[in-house]
């Protein structure tokens, strides 16, 4: 058993985790909840193994290095933060029916680095830009921050959904308008913090070794211009009153320069975050 | 006075804020988009006589750094600045209230309460000394309404809004520091030469830096693919020709001096090659430069050498072919690896040999003072992001009214985290349930 036959199979899992949360949601299957939580917790076992797996492999190859450095493998972390964080919401809300709008992004991101063409899964060694202690920090930050931000685009979606269809008996189960406003605004406070530290690790991280902390590449200008995307929701949440529908666009919004921060610019901008491309 | 309160509220408004962030936002765009520092000729190229005459007109190719740019960061930093002091007096307050001056009314009002009837004479120390015990700050007052004990924690959160929005300032500080008393430039230097200038990023001027680097050593490392692992200079640094301070750097690893760093950056290689002659004897060193297929003298040692033929693999030597003679030996040809050293004393010659293709070091060096504050922004970036976010104000009062009985009013608000709070506030309630019965 290899790395990539473990996350391989963590792609099918997701999408088994989905096809559970929508059957939870769609055919109000109760029965089925607890095996989707359950189902959903193995399957993100099963992932953490295989980046653990693909951890050790590396340094059997003898080019130890965190599983956080090439295209493919920040998808497979991207979908494993997005379930975790799932996990946590779902049992600190109480509610199952946020799975049916979260977990797909991370079946869609496994299946994405899967299936691509575009992508390499090789592991390979590290050039001697990205050998340093802040990769970690500086990845796992802005990661938590975009699962985060995929997360709260879920929670927007389900909003729009539920406020467009007024009495739909489907949409009934969903929680309340404003439970998942509060959702929302919480997790983008959550993605808002760790994209913050994210944005900092970076600098942190590029001044130790070029010597500028910020130098406008499209990497670092998208990642503010994603930052104040969300600092402009949270000022007009708190200055002005936004909430509901408003909030629920701004959450996709976001996410839309979120997913362009982090795959547009690697594939239709050229800068030092290149790496990242293949 | 009107204008100037126009004015005022002008720099303090949420919309100048919303305004600037979103007009920030899109024109960063551009220069993601449009390649940047380019010169005039590429962009005639890329865009076309007339696009590129309008980007110079707009500072496109340097819009980082244009007029415009800098004045929405000014409005920016204007914006932060005025809405602070607009409203932090207003929060400061709310911090520093007497709390205990809140009549009965205002009390029933608030968004918990509980009353509760015929109470035990003790039961409101019992409060007050579990909420001591919880970290709450306790004032007391007798009112016409009874006494009122007052309990708050975390008042200073109020704050934490401000302390981000000072910490972009402090970012912003320091980055206008390092604009003004910083530099950046970049200097390429031959293995066993030195330099004692570099040269600024943008024009290429020289940058004297009163004290003089010398590049001992360059080496790239490679992994069996192929893949460069690692670049590495040995740098020497000299004071009036004294050697100071000797050490290897690596990209991510740079060298400290004086207030500037020398960061690994590019290289170049060179078809000279460095032969180095160390003695059997007495364990010196000399290293020579030798042009590809020229001969070199050792002068006063009767040593002459060169590099008759080198291997390469793409494009790094492998394997190079020396020569060596002294007028009483006979000339030595032998194949050598790169910097592996090989003993010429079965020759009759008492020294080692070692040879390695000759290389330039390419260093960035910066100095920049306003990093200090720059971190230091970050930093307070994040606690008050934290404290903003995550941690409330959150007050009780305890009105306790002796009539003909004892009756409690106990009630509670908070500016943040509802949920968090509604737990605290049942808990307290609970425990005086428990002990009174």
């Amino acid at each position: 058993m290899d790395s990539s036959q473990l996350l391989g199979i963590t792609t099918f899992t997701y999408l088994f985790s989905t096809l559970l949360y929508v059957a939870i949601f769609v055919f109000k299957a109760e029965r089925l909840e607890k095996a989707a939580t359950a189902f959903t917790v193995i399957a993100l076992l099963i992932q953490t193994a295989g980046i653990a797996l693909r951890w050790v492999e590396s340094y059997q190859m003898g080019i130890g290095h965190a599983p956080l450095t090439n295209m493919y493998e920040s998808v497979v972390f991207f979908a494993w933060t997005i379930i975790a964080l799932y996990l946590i919401i779902e049992w600190k809300f109480k509610t199952r029916m946020i799975g049916a709008f979260a977990v797909p992004f991370a079946f869609l991101a496994m299946a994405y680095a899967s299936f691509s063409t575009d992508i390499s899964k090789s592991i390979s060694p590290l050039v001697p830009a990205l050998q340093s202690n802040w990769l970690i920090a500086h990845v796992v930050t802005c990661f938590i921050g975009y699962a985060a931000f995929a997360v709260a685009a879920g929670l927007g979606a389900m909003y729009l959904l539920k406020d467009k269809s007024g009495n739909n008996s489907l949409l009934e189960r969903l929680p309340p308008l404003k439970v998942i406003d509060d959702i929302t605004h919480k997790t983008m406070v959550f993605g808002f913090i760790w994209l913050s530290a994210g944005i900092i690790t970076g600098a942190v991280w590029a001044n130790s070794a070029w010597g500028t902390y910020w130098s406008w590449d499209p990497k670092e200008t998208w990642s503010l211009i994603t930052w104040f995307i969300y600092a402009l929701t949270l000022h007009a949440r708190y200055t002005r009153g936004w909430d509901g529908t408003r909030i629920a666009w701004l959450a996709l919004i976001g996410f839309i320069s979120v997913i362009f921060t982090y795959y547009g610019v690697n594939f239709l901008l050229s800068g030092l975050h290149s790496y990242g491309s293949n | 006075m009107n204008n100037r309160s126009q004015v005022w509220k002008f720099f303090s408004s949420v919309q100048l804020a919303i305004f600037t962030l979103s007009a920030i936002s899109l024109t960063s765009i551009i220069g993601t988009i449009v390649p940047q520092d380019r010169s005039f000729a590429f962009y005639v190229e890329e865009y076309g006589e007339v696009t590129a005459r309008f980007f110079q007109v707009l500072d496109i190719p340097d819009m980082y750094t244009s007029w415009w740019f800098l004045t929405l960061l000014g409005l920016l930093s204007a914006n932060l600045i005025v809405c602070s002091i607009d409203r932090f007096p207003l929060a400061w307050k709310q911090v520093t209230l007497d709390q205990t001056s809140l009549s009965k009314d205002r009390l029933e009002k608030m968004a918990y309460t509980h009353v509760i009837r015929n109470a035990s004479s003790t039961l409101a120390t019992t409060l007050e000394n579990a909420l001591k015990k919880g970290g709450w700050k306790i004032a007391k007052k007798e009112t016409k309404d009874g006494v009122i004990t007052a309990a708050q924690k975390y008042g200073w959160s109020r704050t934490g809004v401000y302390i981000v929005h000072a910490s972009i300032l402090v970012i912003f500080a320091g980055a206008i520091v390092g604009h003004f008393f910083g530099f950046k430039g970049s200097v390429l230097i031959p293995e066993t030469k030195d330099t004692d200038k570099v040269y600024a990023s943008k024009t290429q001027a020289p940058l004297a830096l009163g004290f003089t680097v010398r590049c001992d050593k360059f080496d790239i490392e490679f992994y069996d693919n192929g893949m460069p692992k690692e670049y590495t200079s040995r740098l020497t640094v000299l004071e009036n020709g004294k050697e100071v301070l000797v050490k290897d750097i690596e990209v991510n690893h740079p060298l400290q001096y004086r207030g500037m760093t020398f960061y690994q950056s590019s290289y170049e290689g060179y078809r000279d090659f460095l032969i180095t002659l160390t003695s059997t004897t007495d364990k010196s060193t000399k290293t020579f430069i030798a042009p590809f297929q020229q001969q070199i003298k050792w002068e006063g040692k009767d040593i002459t050498m060169g590099i008759v033929n080198a291997e390469a693999l793409r494009d790094r030597v492998v394997r190079m072919k020396v020569w060596i003679k002294s007028s009483q030996n006979q000339p030595i040809t032998i194949m050598v690896d790169p910097q592996k050293p090989y003993s010429l004393e079965e020759n009759g010659l008492p020294y080692t040999v070692s040879v390695k293709q000759m290389y330039a070091t390419g260093l960035q060096v910066a100095k920049d003072p306003g990093v200090v504050l720059v971190y230091i922004g970050c930093f307070l970036m994040m606690v008050g992001l934290y404290i903003a976010f995550f941690m409330s104000h959150r007050r009780i009062w305890i009105l306790t009214s002796t009539g003909e009985s004892t009756d409690l009013l106990i009630a509670g608000t908070t500016n943040k985290n509802k949920l968090g709070f509604e737990k605290t506030f049942t808990e307290l309630l609970q425990s005086i349930t428990n002990t009174n019965g």
